[in-house]
């Protein structure tokens, strides 16, 4: 016989009541394992997996993308199969295809197994203690409820089967760029779903609006509309900069598994300069400019098919090291589509690394409701003038888009003045950590 | 070993004591010609004379105040409360006086009372000859409070009373008195307060109660062992303190618990024994913590029906141990 | 009633037994008994202690109980206004102030109870508590105690007039009748229970009640010495000769409020305070002894300045001295039967 289950959409936060099913991973008839995300959901610009809590095979998808629905609702129902006999003892397996049959459930007819799936605390405790996976274990308790006696019988009868625990996901190595946090893999390209009621043959195309643009768009609309944005730019001398990294990167690489990127530096500089231009840290609260304490540096990261913005925090307590790892942990997490909604909170001041690809100006658009946003532009060798002498050094420019309701032009460029200063102050003999 | 009954225990336990300690007497109304309404002092009044069983006037207030003071001076009172049902006048020395004694005088002035009161139901009483106040002091600091189910514990318990440095509330039941016989020993022994006792080993639930009931519970584990259940009996004997210790591994031992008792289901001893176990064992529960009490109303009638679907019995018990098995 | 010289009246302390230094002693006890209560009602108002309840009028009373008992091997069980008898039976001011601020040296109750509240196994004195009247039942227990071990001694409580009418006044006075225990009973009606006068709290006189319970009772004027001190000591007579306990009734008056948190001219006239402030038991005390030629002005004045010393001292004592330590309150709660620790 085959038993039903309706998978319901979890709490995945506190104050969070519902959620948008972004994409089904898995379709009608296809094989579900116990804990195999079937879906991603998105809250706020976090996408979450959906682990299935049985092992079966998917019937029916319940709620589409799209559908924003509250926490607890069902959202597809998976049939699993149990064999009629007495079967106790299951094979051990090691195949990493797993879990044919579910145990049996009580051998009298019709009994109800409504009570199947819930386990109590010394159930749990017991299975985590030695390894069990529950669904190889008889429940004998009413409603089909497997009881902490069966657990231990089972335990005795020596039949186990070590579960793979949920362990963080092998990251498969991909190659990074080293000056950039973009992706190299192949782009998620959005479905694009053909409206039939328009004739196809006009040449247009309709592209859904994803959860995630429908944020971005909503995100930018606002920033522009409430923000008087100014602009500025300075032209910056990376020549030894260049050098620095070039010496460290192997070794740094190999010692901390980690690309020692440019970026780490510019964000140490940008953030010293902070320190002493504080009101570049701030938010416009009408009656008050809050000064923000924290300087908690929102990192763009770009995928093919929109930009996130988690966040560096405390980015003034760490060193070029601490923040090139950060750097790539984030960047990691953002391609994976495994940011959570703690990292991507709390900034109080953007860069851009719009140099990777290839851009030497840009407008930036300021991260609402923060006071300025700063980029990084390529680092482009260039003819200059030191010493009524031409010499080829490598320059980067750096633009800034600053809220001119709390910052004026003299404090910014005082403040890319520093953040110059700070870059240009790197050499061979400076230290990374 | 000889065995005797309940009542006879407790006899012994008070002839033993006051033979050991000239300190030791007994004060109560009934208590002395009468040899009390029970007949439970019968015997001490002539072997200790007029004073060391001494019949009170009507005034439980006094009969406990005078033997706090007693007390306070280095005597070692026995107070009877002819009913438990009739204590209450004497809540406020109870409480606000012995309990307090050696707190308040900061350990200079201590109360070594012990307080006799028989409780429970099933004597066709009706409501002020069947209760069992316990959870009224229950939770009153500087209390102690025993129970004891079988006459072993009876005696056992009685003499560490007597013989403890602080207030003890002594709570027998009178159904046992007589009903109730288990082996007793002749020589002078006592059971330590605050400790329980497992009465019967087993796997599948643990039951927990005090005073008769655990009659009930004996018997139904008996049977449903047949049936292939295994209980875990554990007595608490004293209420106050909680052997906490004891409550917890009887629980850790099968993941499934059964409160007893027949005084009401709120706010009973009942109630705490939960919390204990549901604060420190969540992860270890195999299904809801179960409780098995008197029903919430004020007393239980005289009409033989009421009174019985007030009580506890045997099927009862059992039906409620076998559900928990099930589960 | 007049103590002006008259030859039978000169010698009735002597025909009491007290000798002259017990009256000078006496004396001393009632100014320092007063002297520290107009104290604590100071340091109240400034704000140095927290709570104070009063004994102003009733010291008289007070110290003539307390001489007119063993005070080696009697048994006390006093309320809460009775300065003048505890300091009287041993308790010093030191242990009064440290009380008072509830400090850890407290030997009443480490600095735990509210002042007013005694105990000193030491001294006899058994710990009191709050409810009224619950020491009534307690002193029947220690006579009973007495009597079961053969002792020769009484114990005595005291009590207000409003406590008198609580159960445990009546079922702790029919006990000790009924079993002829050695306990005196001393009702301290100083004619108002906080706010309520004495004719809304009784109907009968509160003396007359030992006839009810079949024991002795009488009615004394609580402001003359040498009356209480006679009436007591017939009581404890009495109690030691096996004829069961005594029910004094000694009438004064509470010049004082209830407590330093009671405004008292909400139901009494300044008229009747000043009224009765001229029947003070005290300066008439005074007169008695000056007239007797053991006491004077100077006398006076060098007590009121040792007095005063010694306030001083044992209040700065009390002032200083530690509070019990916060982790202190778990201690006592059962005998401990652990190894001793710090605290």
């Amino acid at each position: 016989m085959s038993v039903i289950t309706e998978i319901t959409l979890p709490q995945l936060a506190e104050s969070q009541v519902s959620a948008t099913i972004d994409r089904w991973l898995k379709k009608p008839g296809d094989w579900v394992d116990v804990y195999e995300p079937i879906c991603e959901v998105n809250t706020d610009k976090v996408n979450a997996e959906i682990p299935s809590t049985v092992a079966g095979t998917l019937t029916k998808i319940l709620i589409g993308t799209g559908e924003d629905v509250p926490v607890g609702t069902a959202i597809c129902i998976i049939e699993s199969e149990g064999s009629g006999q007495e079967d106790v003892a299951p094979q051990e397996t090691e195949e990493a295809n797993h879990a044919g049959t579910l145990a049996t459930v009580a051998a009298t007819t019709g009994s109800d197994v409504s009570m199947r799936q819930r386990y109590s605390p010394a159930v749990q405790t017991l299975a985590a203690q030695h390894g069990i996976s529950l669904e190889q274990v008889q429940g004998t308790g009413l409603g089909g409820r497997i009881t902490r006696k069966d657990v231990l019988a089972y335990v005795a009868s020596g039949a186990r089967e070590v579960r793979q625990l949920e362990k963080a996901v092998e990251q498969t190595s991909q190659q990074v760029r080293t000056t950039g946090i973009h992706l190299s893999e192949s782009p998620k390209i959005p479905n694009i779903e053909i409206d039939d009621s328009y004739a196809a043959g006009r040449g247009e195309t309709y592209i859904d609006v994803t959860p995630i643009r429908n944020t971005i768009a909503r995100n930018m609309r606002q920033s522009v509309s409430e923000i008087p944005h100014a602009w500025t730019m300075i032209e910056v001398d990376v020549t030894n900069l260049v050098m620095l990294r070039n010496k460290y990167k192997e070794e740094f690489k190999k010692r901390e598994g980690v690309n020692l990127t440019y970026l780490a530096f510019l964000i140490k500089s940008v953030v010293n300069a902070i320190r002493d231009f504080p009101i570049m840290n701030s938010v416009w609260a009408v009656d008050k400019i809050i000064v923000k304490r924290d300087i908690n540096i929102s990192l763009a990261v770009g995928t093919e098919d929109s930009v996130m913005t988690p966040v560096i925090k405390n980015a003034d307590l760490k060193n070029v090291a601490g923040i090139a790892k950060e750097i790539e942990e984030l960047a990691l997490k953002t391609r994976e589509g495994k940011l959570t909604l703690s990292d991507m909170q709390g900034g109080t001041f953007t860069v851009n690394n719009t140099g990777s690809f290839g851009s030497i100006l840009s407008y930036p658009i300021i991260n609402y409701p923060q006071a300025a946003i700063l980029t990084f532009e390529s680092i482009v060798k260039k003819p200059v003038v030191i010493d009524d002498m031409i010499a080829v050094r490598s320059m980067a420019n750096i633009c800034l888009s600053l809220d001119h309701r709390i910052l004026d032009g003299v404090i910014c460029g005082r403040f890319l003045q520093r953040v110059k200063e700070n870059l240009e102050a790197f050499n061979l003999e400076s230290s990374i950590y | 070993m000889p065995t005797m009954s309940y009542i006879d225990a407790i006899r012994t336990a008070m002839m033993e004591e006051m033979d050991r300690d000239e300190n030791v007497f007994v004060l109560g109304e009934d208590v002395g010609v009468k040899g009390g309404v029970f007949t439970t002092t019968k015997g001490l009044y002539e072997q200790f004379g007029e004073e060391r069983a001494l019949d009170t006037p009507l005034s439980e207030s006094a009969i406990v105040g005078a033997a706090i003071g007693a007390a306070m001076y280095g005597m070692r009172p026995i107070a009877e409360m002819q009913y438990s049902d009739f204590m209450f006048p004497a809540t406020n020395q109870i409480i606000s006086e012995a309990a307090k004694i050696r707190y308040r005088s900061n350990n200079d002035w201590n109360c070594p009372v012990v307080i006799r009161a028989p409780i429970g139901g099933g004597v066709f009483g009706g409501l002020y000859h069947s209760q069992c106040p316990e959870s009224v002091f229950f939770g009153t600091p500087g209390l102690k409070i025993v129970a004891p189910y079988r006459p072993y514990d009876a005696k056992g318990l009685l003499k560490a009373a007597i013989r403890d440095e602080d207030p003890v509330l002594y709570f027998e039941n009178k159904k046992s008195y007589r009903l109730v016989s288990g082996e007793v020993p002749d020589e002078d022994y006592i059971v330590e307060i605050g400790k329980a006792n497992v009465l019967r080993e087993g796997d599948d639930i643990t039951v927990i109660g005090y005073s008769l009931p655990l009659r009930f519970i004996e018997q139904a584990a008996e049977e449903l062992a047949e049936e292939g259940i295994s209980t875990h009996i554990l007595d608490l004997r004293t209420i106050q303190p909680l052997d906490k210790e004891a409550i917890l591994e009887a629980v850790r031992r099968t993941g499934k618990v059964l409160i007893v008792h027949e005084d009401n289901k709120t706010g009973g001893v009942g109630a705490e024994v939960a919390a204990i176990i549901a604060e420190e064992l969540l992860f270890e529960l195999d299904a809801p913590i179960m409780r098995l009490c008197g029903p919430d109303v004020p007393a239980m009638p005289i009409n033989p029906p009421g009174e019985k679907f007030f009580l506890l019995n045997t099927e009862k018990v059992k039906a409620a141990m076998k559900q928990l098995a099930e589960f | 009633m007049s103590l002006l010289s008259s030859t039978s009246q000169q010698a009735k302390h002597q025909q009491l037994g007290l000798g002259d230094e017990k009256l000078v002693a006496m004396y001393s006890h009632m100014l320092t008994a007063r002297m520290f209560d107009e104290r604590l009602m100071l340091m109240q108002r400034a704000g140095k202690i927290n709570f104070h309840v009063s004994g102003i009028g009733q010291e008289v009373a007070q110290v003539a109980a307390a001489y007119a008992l063993d005070r080696d091997n009697d048994y006390f069980l006093p309320y809460y206004r009775d300065y003048g008898f505890v300091l009287s039976v041993g308790m010093t001011l030191r242990e009064l102030f440290l009380s008072a601020f509830a400090k850890a040296e407290d030997p009443n109750s480490g600095g735990r109870q509210m002042p007013g509240h005694f105990g000193s196994k030491r001294l006899r004195i058994v710990t009191g508590s709050s409810p009224v009247t619950t020491q009534v039942p307690h002193a029947v227990g220690f006579a009973l105690a007495a009597k079961m071990k053969k002792k020769n001694f009484v114990s005595f409580a005291t009590f207000g007039e409003g406590s008198s009418n609580q159960g445990d006044f009546h079922e702790g006075s029919n006990f000790a009748a009924v079993h002829k225990l050695p306990v005196i009973l001393m009702c301290e009606n100083n004619q108002y229970a906080i706010s309520v006068p004495v004719h809304k709290q009784v109907a009968g006189k509160i003396s007359d009640r030992a006839l009810g319970y079949g024991m002795h009772g009488e009615r004394v004027d609580g402001n003359d010495a040498l009356e209480v001190y006679r009436v007591v000591k017939e009581a404890r007579d009495r109690a030691i000769n096996g004829e069961g306990p005594t029910l004094i009734e000694a009438m004064m008056y509470r010049l004082s409020p209830h407590s330093t948190s009671d405004n008292d001219l909400a139901y009494r006239t300044k008229e009747e305070v000043d009224h009765h402030r001229a029947l003070d038991g005290l300066p008439r005390f005074r007169m008695y002894i000056e007239e007797l030629g053991l006491w004077n002005e100077e006398l006076e004045r060098e007590l009121r300045e040792e007095i005063k010393k010694q306030l001083d001292e044992a209040s700065n004592y009390a002032d200083k001295a530690p509070f019990p330590t916060p982790e202190s309150v778990l201690d006592h709660v059962y005998a401990d039967t652990r190894k001793e620790e710090k605290h």
